[in-house]
């Protein structure tokens, strides 16, 4: 499959008032396939809004890009650079939904205004035909048009998110980037916007999306494939499904671990979650980053920072861990030709 | 679970609970804001009974009213018109201090909770001010080390400062605050929505611990039906106001015919 | 906190120049005993290796008036600032905290207070005083003065109100003043420390206005008395720039050194202004 988006060695910082850098993504390569959504979930400092911002071309002091380049439809671009793809060409290329987008709005500018801005930054048009444009595409999306003239306060929370996704994919961008954009919404109105981002994609308005959330059960509604990122590395990646069902790195098995569905295995036993906090950003831990967490850390952990390599057959699914890997290799002498080497 | 007999981990005897008697018992509840045309009724003729070492979880997605009723039971607005009752006796007008010796809340932001200014010792000392009789030292010395063992926190930490704290961390400290009055009911209003899944486990996780260990009745807010269903021995659905549903927690999850409650359970994402 | 505070250009500057203005009119009057209400030549002397400055209409040394009248000026701004930030600090917590009635009266009266032009209240209160001791004068400026603060304050108040650990602190059993003086005012301390400056400066441009037209505070010299003496001797037409220029000056070096250091504490509480 062809990557519609790939992102080679990617390092940020931020770099503070006295000259500390925190590294707050190390090293992360991925692809966005066409078609395809890639969740990216984590617990909070675990990089994932910074590889959002970087990617939607947003990166700006004190975050610096240290390295990194970007493929997007044949386009090459280096994100250390100040502007890595003209402005004119990113509206088309690259578009955001942020998380309640439309609370930092202002509130005395209607719906159709913020159509109108948003069409305008990026290509000559009027008011009129914007606002037909986007009276166009709700209908197409079975939303009512009149929200045009609406105030974003006078919608619900659920209704808000949802014209805001329609409004940033208004110039059909290649790739959207969306940064917890149900993390505010009860539960029905999270699923609405899942359903919208799904339909924009069955109707190829969009042709892929980087869908960032801590909510892992939600990707598995909507998320082809789940990278889990830790203190600013990936520590798995694969296909939803398997990275749900048979997590392989350990702060991926505990991720799963510790979420609350209402299903009648949760109240059987105590959940544990996970003991201790994220490392700080200034003080990383030596090794695998995981490793003062981690219940099967041993020398190797603490010393070596271990590789992303591939841990299922399918040739999608990775972990970077020392102990799954060594896992994996003692099985895979004992069980020559088994069937599946998947680690529990 | 056994809540006959609640212990005081004070040493401070309340008057035994009568087990057949409610802790608190909510009748016809009304709060409506604003007025004439522009009137908005946030919670609607709701009646219901807390009894006491229960834990039960009330949800209902944003706007349903839920954070009004909490705000309603803790006092902190009141009631259009109905009565609040705890244990038997009306307590929906007059005094406050007494009532939030015996009810107290977590809430939602651990970091608006704090007063910035304050120490951890200051902001857990400050609970003590609803009592009628300030506590010799040693007796809030005591309670301090109890009500931080209560919640797994470490002495240490008495002397940091909010920002010294990790969100996880924070609200335990506000649970703590809450613990040194040793209070009959604790309201936690989503207080773990603003926290990492890895650490709301945690606390939940305490949250029922502290019930186990000192019969403490938790009313738990929430939106998040996975949490509800983790925690509570009995659910109260919330939906525009009013309360659709309630029952045991799993017989909810599994049986209910309320539609909302259907398609309540029908949104949330699962895992399998 | 004091050093990053240091490391913002605009304040140092801001601060250089308000120090070195305390400073002069603190040990200024001090270097030289002199009566500045005496004369020491005639009419608009110029500028000499003695009288530094030249002299007024009526033969005073400008430079020790400048001096004597500089301190007379701040302390006049500093007592308005003081008494202006109290009355509207607590007209603004009570009415946006207590609100309801309380804050429908309240404001009602403030909106009233900011309709009238100030100047026609301070006139009418100070041609209603026979003696106008430079306290007495400050006072007047401040309580005509308090009413932007009270809004600003309120609307701050109202806010910070729906906080959660305002909540907290009633579940702890504090009451309406133990709450706004402990979890309501610390939190826009950096607001009312912004507010007291503006108050300030404004302070002590009213106090030159109100000399202006022949209010100022009796029996002391100030920069509006100064400014007063030199429009009513004709010093512009005459060409004594030297009787004008030098209060005119200091009057907008203070003002300016004020607002600029206002601005520079704004962007220091308000890290979202900071330039990049």
């Amino acid at each position: 499959m062809a990557a519609l988006l790939s992102v080679q060695n990617l390092r940020a910082a931020y770099r503070l008032a006295n000259g500390v850098e925190l590294h707050a993504v190390d090293d992360v390569s991925i692809d966005l396939r066409e078609g395809e959504v890639l969740g990216v979930v984590g617990e909070s400092g675990c990089g994932k809004s910074t590889l959002a911002t970087i990617l939607a071309l947003n990166a700006a002091p004190p975050l610096y890009v240290k390295s990194g380049t970007m493929q997007v439809q044949g386009r090459h671009a280096d994100l250390t650079e100040s502007d890595p793809l003209p402005r004119s060409e990113r509206g088309k290329l690259i578009s955001t939904l942020p998380q309640s987008a439309m609370n930092a709005m202002n509130p005395t500018t209607r719906v159709r205004d913020l159509a109108y801005d948003v069409l305008r930054a990026h290509e000559r048009t009027t008011r009129k035909a914007a606002w037909g444009r986007a009276g166009a595409r709700l209908e197409q999306l079975g939303l009512p048009t009149r929200v045009l003239e609406r105030y974003p306060h006078e919608l619900s929370g659920g209704m808000r998110q949802r014209v805001i996704t329609v409004i940033s994919t208004l110039l059909d961008p290649t790739i959207l980037i969306a940064d917890e954009p149900t993390s505010a919404l009860d539960v029905s109105s999270q699923r609405a916007v899942v359903e919208m981002l799904k339909d924009l994609l069955a109707r190829k308005i969009i042709s892929g999306v980087l869908f960032i959330t801590h909510d892992l059960p939600l990707l598995r509604h909507i998320a082809d494939r789940v990278a889990v990122m830790y203190a600013g590395k990936v520590a798995e990646l694969g296909p939803t499904e398997r990275v749900i069902n048979t997590p392989e790195h350990p702060y991926a098995r505990a991720l799963v671990g510790s979420i609350l569905v209402p299903e009648p295995h949760i109240r059987a036993a105590r959940v544990l979650g996970i003991p201790g906090s994220p490392p700080d950003l200034a003080a990383m831990p030596k090794g695998c980053r995981f490793h003062p967490r981690c219940p099967l850390a041993d020398t190797r952990s603490r010393e070596e920072v271990p590789p992303l390599v591939e841990v299922g057959d399918s040739g999608s699914h990775f972990a970077a861990c020392w102990r799954t890997l060594e896992a994996r290799q003692l099985l895979a002498g004992n069980l020559v030709g088994g069937p599946d080497g998947r680690v529990g | 679970m056994d809540a006959s007999v609640r212990p005081s981990h004070t040493g401070v005897q309340k008057s035994p609970v009568d087990q057949t008697q409610p802790l608190l018992a909510v009748r016809n509840l009304n709060r409506t804001f604003g007025s004439g045309a522009n009137a908005v009724a946030a919670v609607k003729d709701v009646s219901f009974e807390l009894y006491p070492g229960e834990i039960v979880a009330l949800v209902g997605e944003s706007g349903s009213g839920k954070s009004t009723l909490a705000r309603l039971l803790l006092r902190l607005l009141a009631p259009t018109s109905g009565e609040i009752q705890l244990l038997g006796k009306n307590v929906t007008h007059g005094p406050k201090t007494a009532y939030w010796r015996e009810v107290q809340a977590v809430f939602q932001d651990p970091f608006a909770s704090f007063n910035q200014f304050y120490s951890v010792r200051r902001v857990m000392l400050s609970a003590l001010g609803v009592l009628q009789k300030q506590p010799t030292r040693a007796e809030r010395d005591s309670r301090l080390r109890t009500a931080l063992s209560q919640v797994g926190l470490s002495e240490s930490l008495l002397e940091k400062r909010p920002y010294e704290l990790s969100g996880g961390q924070r609200q335990r400290v506000m649970m703590a605050r809450a613990l040194m009055l040793a209070p009959q009911l604790l309201i936690a209003d989503e207080p773990t929505s603003m926290l990492d899944a890895s650490l709301r486990v945690s606390i939940l996780n305490q949250l029922k611990d502290v019930r186990d260990a000192t019969g403490t009745t938790l009313l738990l807010i929430t939106h998040d039906l996975g949490q509800a269903y983790y925690v509570s021995d009995r659910l109260l659905v919330m939906y525009r106001g009013e309360l659709v549903d309630t029952g045991p927690t799993e017989q909810v999850v599994a049986q209910s015919q309320h539609p909302y409650t259907r398609a309540l359970i029908a949104d949330v994402p699962t895992l399998h | 906190m004091i050093r990053s505070l240091f490391g913002n250009g605009r304040f140092r500057l801001s601060f250089s120049l308000i120090a070195l203005i305390v400073v002069t009119a603190l040990v200024g009057p001090r270097l030289d005993d002199r009566n500045p209400l005496f004369a020491v030549g005639g009419r608009y002397d110029e500028p000499s290796s003695q009288i530094w400055l030249g002299t007024d209409a009526i033969g005073n040394d400008v430079f020790l008036q400048l001096m004597h009248g500089l301190g007379t000026s701040l302390y006049i701004g500093l007592v308005a600032g003081v008494v202006a930030t109290l009355i509207g600090v607590a007209i603004g917590t009570l009415s946006g905290y207590i609100g309801g009635l309380l804050d429908e009266i309240l404001m009602g009266f403030t909106n009233i207070l900011i309709t009238v032009p100030t100047i026609v209240i301070l006139v009418l209160l100070s041609v209603a005083l026979q003696n106008r001791s430079t306290l007495l004068l400050g006072v007047i400026i401040g309580v005509t003065s308090w009413p932007w603060t009270a809004r600003a304050v309120r609307a701050q108040t109202s806010s910070l109100k729906t906080r959660e650990h305002v909540d907290v602190a009633k579940l702890s059993g504090a009451g309406t003043f133990g709450v706004i003086m402990r979890e309501i005012l610390p939190y826009m301390m950096s607001y009312v420390v912004m507010a007291f400056v503006l108050q300030l400066s404004s302070g002590v441009l009213n106090e030159a206005g109100l000399s202006l037209l022949g209010l100022g505070p009796s029996q002391s010299i100030s920069l509006g008395k100064m400014l007063q003496s030199a429009l009513q001797g004709e010093a512009l037409r005459t060409g004594a720039y030297w009787a004008i220029l030098p209060q005119t000056i200091l009057l907008s070096v203070i003002a300016f050194s004020l607002l600029l250091l206002q601005s520079s504490l704004d962007e220091f509480f308000n890290p979202r202004l900071r330039r990049r």
